[in-house]
């Protein structure tokens, strides 16, 4: 087997176990480096125009209409990253980014963007904040990656920050989704009722409830699989910090 | 480390293996090792294998000195990230020396298919009849026990449950399982599948404020007959398919049309019992105009494309004479 194997190394460095991880070619990593630093810089707009808002105002309240517009570009625009996983340039799975993606682009439109009375909550802003962190530091992680120069400090703050931002996030999200309530039920927004000609129901105040009650066993999970990668990723550290 | 004897001297009906006195006498036997895949300990060692045993022959004799894991829930391979070694794979044809390393995985509590077929179809039907009888509680108490005036929902709660009788009937009769088991959570995800979505329907269809088709006895009696034709159809092509194994000698041939018309589906595509079971739901949706149903539908065909789309590939790959003009599910779209 070995005599085989040494007539046709040639160009192909091919060894006796091939590499089955192909990852994304030339173009496509060149077009997602962009597609990475335009998300970065979109919510480092957002980070900005929140901060520039505060200090022009002077309190926590109504920042949300200072950066509405570009919170809704970019975060409607990570629908891309569902495409990129089904195309097979980003190794993730489909159904996972999906439901991520589709979690997120639910809160803006169809909570935050439809009961326009949640707007002023200041559960909003903690939760836009927290997103707004999260991605910078997610969107230069991959940057960095795909470029094969990844700074610790950002690899580090990926798998940090999250500790305080996730909580904090999902906080926001639920007291906005509950704040929301009583205004859906009022006013029966997307809902619908029998009798009608396709014998359909669709109360949109319950369905919000049970969107609450689907964090308590979801949350925890994704909460504690990202505590197990960070182990994972920055385990190695520790072992050095031991030898000193 | 535990060695665990080799049990080989049994009673009843299970096999013995002795040293060859008169018979064949250059026998070489082999030897397996039997190591958890996850912490690599050696489960067992068996000596003295006839190299003729099958997988499944292992497997009842793993079973002996590890009584909690029945054959079915046991998972071997030769790598640890290798393939499951099948039942009727035989020792001395797999890429093994005499000594043969085995890889076990416990694959959970498991269920047959029959009981699991079971245990869907019973609770789907009773669930829709819960609904039809307006058990109290379920609708506003003023409506409890009462019944519908539209003729069309006693039609659906008919076609409904004679539907899945015909699946029990078919499970009990004419379906013939290869050996094979299902995972208990499968049952879970399962039943809730069939459960939840003949709750929903039943729901809509049961429901003092329904709404009866916009075409009225027409549009009822058109898809009535729609549904009888395609029920007919899936029990034509499953008792045709029953047909293709022969007394447990499996027959290596695909499914071809019979003198029975409802077989001649079987030109344009290669599963049309998915075909016209679509078909039976799409006329139970028009029959009853309601868009759960029509989800349901949905949701129905989704998956049975996908098992009809890997078939149809199986026959491809099995049979170089398959008929090129036959489609997946669908005739002459795929």
């Amino acid at each position: 087997m070995s005599a085989a194997a040494q007539g046709t190394s040639k160009a192909a460095h091919s060894d006796v176990a091939p590499k089955k991880k192909k990852g994304p070619g030339a173009l496509a990593t060149a077009y997602l480096v962009i597609y990475n630093v335009v998300m970065t810089a979109g919510w480092l707009v957002i980070a900005v125009g929140l901060v520039r808002a505060y200090l022009a105002r002077g309190s926590y309240h109504g920042l949300y209409y200072s950066i509405e517009k570009p919170l809704k570009f970019f975060q409607t625009g990570a629908l891309l990253e569902i495409l990129h996983c089904a195309v097979g340039i980003v190794p993730s799975s489909v159904v996972l980014t999906g439901f991520q993606v589709m979690s997120r682009v639910f809160l803006t439109w169809a909570v935050t963007h439809s009961v326009r009375e949640v707007q002023n909550e200041d559960s909003v802003l903690l939760f836009v904040a927290a997103w707004t962190v999260t991605e910078i530091i997610r969107y230069s992680f991959y940057t960095f990656s795909l470029l094969n120069h990844l700074p610790y400090l950002i690899k580090w703050a990926r798998y940090t920050f999250f500790i305080v931002l996730y909580p904090m996030g999902v906080s926001g999200e639920l007291l906005t989704i509950y704040a929301a309530l009583p205004y859906v039920q009022k006013s029966g927004l997307y809902s619908v009722t029998l009798p009608n000609k396709y014998n359909f129901s669709f109360d949109y105040y319950t369905f919000l409830i049970l969107v609450m009650i689907s964090y308590i066993p979801l949350f925890p999970q994704l909460y504690f699989h990202m505590i197990r990668q960070r182990k994972k990723v920055l385990g190695h550290t520790e072992d050095y910090s031991k030898v000193e | 480390m535990s060695i665990c004897l080799p049990l080989f001297f049994s009673a009843g009906t299970e096999r013995i293996y002795l040293l060859p006195s008169t018979t064949m006498s250059r026998t070489t036997f082999f030897e397996v090792e039997i190591i958890d895949a996850k912490t690599k300990e050696q489960l067992c060692f068996l000596d003295k294998v006839d190299p003729h045993s099958t997988i499944g022959d292992i497997k009842n004799l793993f079973y002996k000195s590890y009584p909690q894991w029945y054959p079915a829930r046991q998972a071997l391979r030769l790598d640890p990230k290798g393939k499951l070694l099948k039942d009727n794979e035989i020792l001395q044809n797999l890429p093994v020396g005499t000594t043969a390393t085995m890889y076990f995985k416990d694959l959970g509590p498991q269920l047959g298919w029959t009981t699991v077929f079971f245990a869907e179809y019973i609770g789907a039907l009773l669930t829709y009849l819960v609904f039809f009888f307006r058990v109290p509680y379920v609708y506003s108490h003023t409506y409890a026990f009462t019944s519908s005036s539209h003729p069309v929902v006693t039609f659906a709660c008919v076609c409904h449950t004679l539907h899945y009788m015909k699946r029990l009937m078919e499970t009990i009769f004419v379906h013939r399982f290869s050996h094979g088991t299902m995972p208990l959570r499968a049952i879970v995800k399962n039943c809730a599948y069939y459960w939840g979505f003949s709750a929903w329907l039943a729901y809509y269809i049961n429901h003092p404020l329904y709404t009866p088709p916009s075409y009225g006895e027409l549009q009822v009696n058109y898809a009535l007959f729609t549904f009888v034709m395609c029920e007919m159809g899936n029990l034509s092509i499953h008792i045709s398919l029953r047909n293709l194994k022969v007394d447990g000698l499996r027959v290596r041939k695909f499914p071809m049309p019979t003198k029975n018309p409802f077989t001649w589906l079987f030109f344009f595509v290669s599963c049309p019992n998915y075909t016209y079971e679509v078909g039976a739901w799409m006329s139970f949706t028009v029959m009853t105009q309601c868009l759960p149903v029509a989800i349901y539908t949905l949701f129905g065909f989704i998956q049975m494309s996908i098992w009809a789309k890997g078939k149809h590939k199986a026959y491809l790959r099995e049979f170089k004479d398959y008929p090129s003009v036959r489609m997946a599910i669908i005739p002459l779209i795929f």
